[in-house]
């Protein structure tokens, strides 16, 4: 009896993991593989496609294109994805002005979009949508919980970020949580390079700490010239500006850094575990926070197309707001307005073993949301 | 604002502009000796930059790197002017775009396929490493000095080459007449070869050196070739001296415009307001002072004499 129980358990459980969809679903990723943003995108499209090789199904297609990081481009490709491809599902921006391109006309036209990794504060509040969900984060979240950290022991704050959506939103983020004085608060272009103007404000503005948020290459080169300067000012800012993706290329001068994160390396849990030991395996590298993102993403889509049709809208939408994943985070859930509820944590850049990573430091958050939810009626 | 921060921003400025100079400079020798319009000088940056990464990380010195940088762009100069550009002098612009355009798309996917899309590093040599101490009580990075200082080596070395040597002497005379050079006897197409391969190894140069304070990565030589366009712009097409003061002008203007733009906001508005505005008004602020001299003096600066 205990055997025929265990076979019957055995077979169902092959069955739900390798059964076929009611339809077969198609998802057009549109991310960043070229240029100084491609270290991002090129995460995203990894995590994304270890989900979906673990769940496999052959009835989930990917398509990936590059954006190059234009908004232009990234409209056009959005735009041959939903005409001529006829996918049902579009992910894997890695940029909020890009975003703000694409996914807002892409459920206008009835498509669902999951985002890996922007999420404008636009998008959160009142012009929230039901087809519209962000299993990254909001944009102002982890800069939320570096302005929290500040409170402990820094009393006057110099800011900076790229003058672009999500740098408007991770300097307001930081700024709700954040009760110093702030010593300056200054916007760079986006794919700055050279940052020796600011390093100098840095140097003359009397900071006791300093808060950037440069994701990619910007952040690298940022890095760099800091560690260069003299300046002796403590830097810190959210998980992007110390991902994965950029430590080696920074080297010894982010050693040190405390930066936020919903997830690092050495999380113990056994979702991270496997996913650390599969993502290492597939691609032998670490993996940075993007990847994380992106290989929830595409288990929420998984999950939700093996209980609903994508075709219909309204149930695929309802099971996709249940995050019935094990996610490398621990705790993931939907809010209202669809943007994830989850803890953040402070993490330390360190080298072990020759490698430059993030450990774990301490929670800051716990269960947090955002300030938008409130606005969005769906 | 202090006099000390002043200070460190024009150096700042001054930095910036020598580099431009090195990528304009061979940019406008190019447009002034052949008439060529070349998009893909900013792929020649990025092999300098490549090319010093990837010999450093081989050798450990960034030194036999930055050698290796000169070396490789001026090959990669020859050989694209041997088998691509020789055959688009007599080509109007718009061939020359469209076939240089495709030279960024084919080095810029070439150089992906041999080393992938993540950044590589390039770590400045230790004799360079760290601040200096400046009058007024501030720092300023050594390394920076060291551009700064090499890009007037080269703008002098220059100076020399074109004035006072054989070569100079045929490339001027390639500037104002090139029919006629070419019926005295030079062998002009060796003079076009070597131009070129020098254009490049000073944009192979800046690559390099940028490269160790930047990252190194596919896609970095377009933003400054853009700049580049502008300062020679500016210079007036074909002009060494114009390139090296529109780039110390551009330099300076850029740096000085992200500086101060928004503390003069600031006096206006709240400064949030202000860091954003300020922001995006010193991004605009180069192409503001451009079509400024553009509306003054329409062909630059120092229009070289035969446009």
């Amino acid at each position: 009896m205990k055997k025929m129980l265990a076979a019957a358990t055995l077979a169902l459980s092959m069955s739900t993991a390798g059964m076929a969809f009611a339809e077969p679903l198609k998802i057009g990723m549109i991310t960043t593989l070229s240029g100084g943003g491609a270290g991002l995108g090129i995460d995203t499209r990894d995590g994304f496609m270890l989900a979906i090789k673990n769940a496999g199904n052959k009835d989930i297609t990917v398509v990936t294109e590059d954006d190059a990081q234009k908004p232009e481009l990234a409209v056009q490709i959005a735009d041959k994805m939903i005409q001529s491809d006829k996918v049902d599902i579009l992910t894997g921006i890695v940029w909020s002005n890009l975003l703000m391109a694409v996914a807002p006309s892409a459920v206008a036209q009835g498509k669902f979009y999951v985002s890996t990794n922007a999420a404008p504060a636009a998008l959160a509040g009142a012009n929230c949508n039901k087809l519209y969900f962000n299993a990254a984060y909001q944009n102002d979240n982890l800069h939320e919980a570096m302005g929290e950290y500040a409170n402990k022991g820094y009393k006057k704050m110099f800011i900076l970020a790229p003058n672009y959506p999500a740098g408007k939103d991770s300097l307001t983020g930081f700024k709700r949580y954040y009760k110093g004085q702030l010593a300056a608060e200054v916007y760079t272009q986006v794919g700055q390079t050279d940052y020796a103007a600011e390093i100098a404000q840095m140097r003359a503005s009397g900071a006791d700490g300093i808060f950037v948020f440069l994701p990619g290459g910007m952040g690298i080169a940022f890095m760099k010239q800091f560690a260069q300067s003299g300046v002796k000012i403590p830097v810190m800012g959210p998980g992007f500006s110390f991902s994965q993706d950029v430590l080696p290329a920074i080297g010894d001068a982010a050693i040190g850094a405390k930066a936020s994160g919903q997830w690092a390396p050495d999380f113990d849990n056994a979702a991270s575990k496997k996913f650390l030991a599969d993502f290492q395996k597939e691609y032998n590298r670490l993996p940075s926070i993007y990847a994380v993102q992106a290989y929830d993403a595409a288990q929420l889509i998984v999950a939700a197309a093996s209980k609903a049709s994508v075709k219909n809208a309204d149930a695929f939408g309802a099971e996709l707001k249940k995050a019935d994943i094990q996610s490398p985070r621990g705790k993931f859930k939907f809010n209202t307005n669809q943007h994830p509820i989850q803890d953040i944590y402070l993490t330390e850049v360190i080298k072990q073993n020759g490698v430059i990573t993030n450990k774990t430091v301490e929670k800051i958050f716990s269960d947090h949301g955002d300030a938008y939810a409130k606005d969005c009626k769906i | 604002m202090t006099l000390a921060l002043a200070l460190e921003q024009l150096l700042n400025g001054l930095q910036l502009g020598v580099m431009l100079f090195l990528m304009a400079a061979g940019l406008t020798l190019i447009f002034g000796v052949m008439g060529l319009i070349n998009l893909a000088h900013g792929s020649l940056y990025m092999v300098g930059a490549f090319a010093c990464a990837t010999v450093a990380a081989w050798t450990g010195s960034f030194w036999i790197g930055l050698v290796a940088s000169l070396a490789a762009a001026a090959a990669a100069g020859a050989l694209v002017e041997l088998v691509v550009i020789r055959r688009l002098y007599d080509r109007d612009h718009l061939d020359q775009v469209l076939a240089t355009f495709a030279l960024i798309l084919m080095f810029s996917e070439g150089t992906r396929w041999l080393f992938g899309s993540f950044p590589l590093y390039l770590d400045i040599p230790p004799l360079l490493q760290g601040a200096v101490a400046l009058p007024g009580g501030t720092e300023y990075p050594v390394y920076r000095l060291a551009i700064i200082a090499a890009g007037a080596v080269v703008a002098f070395g220059l100076y020399m080459l074109i004035s006072r040597t054989r070569l100079g002497m045929r490339i001027r005379a390639g500037e104002s007449d090139r029919e006629m050079i070419g019926a005295l006897g030079v062998d002009i197409r060796t003079l076009y070869t070597v131009v070129f391969a020098l254009g490049a190894a000073l944009a192979g140069l800046a690559g390099a050196m940028v490269g160790a304070l930047q990252s190194v990565q596919v896609g970095m030589g377009e933003p400054v070739l853009i700049l580049a366009f502008v300062v020679i712009v500016i210079g007036g097409i074909g002009s060494i001296k114009g390139a090296l003061l529109g780039a110390l002008l551009v330099g300076v203007t850029d740096t000085m415009g992200r500086f101060l733009l928004p503390k003069i906001l600031a006096l206006f508005v709240a400064p949030a307001q202000a860091g954003m505005i300020g922001g995006a008004a010193a991004s605009m602020l180069i192409y503001i002072v451009m079509a400024v001299i553009l509306a003054v003096k329409p062909r630059g600066l120092f229009p070289a004499a035969h446009a």
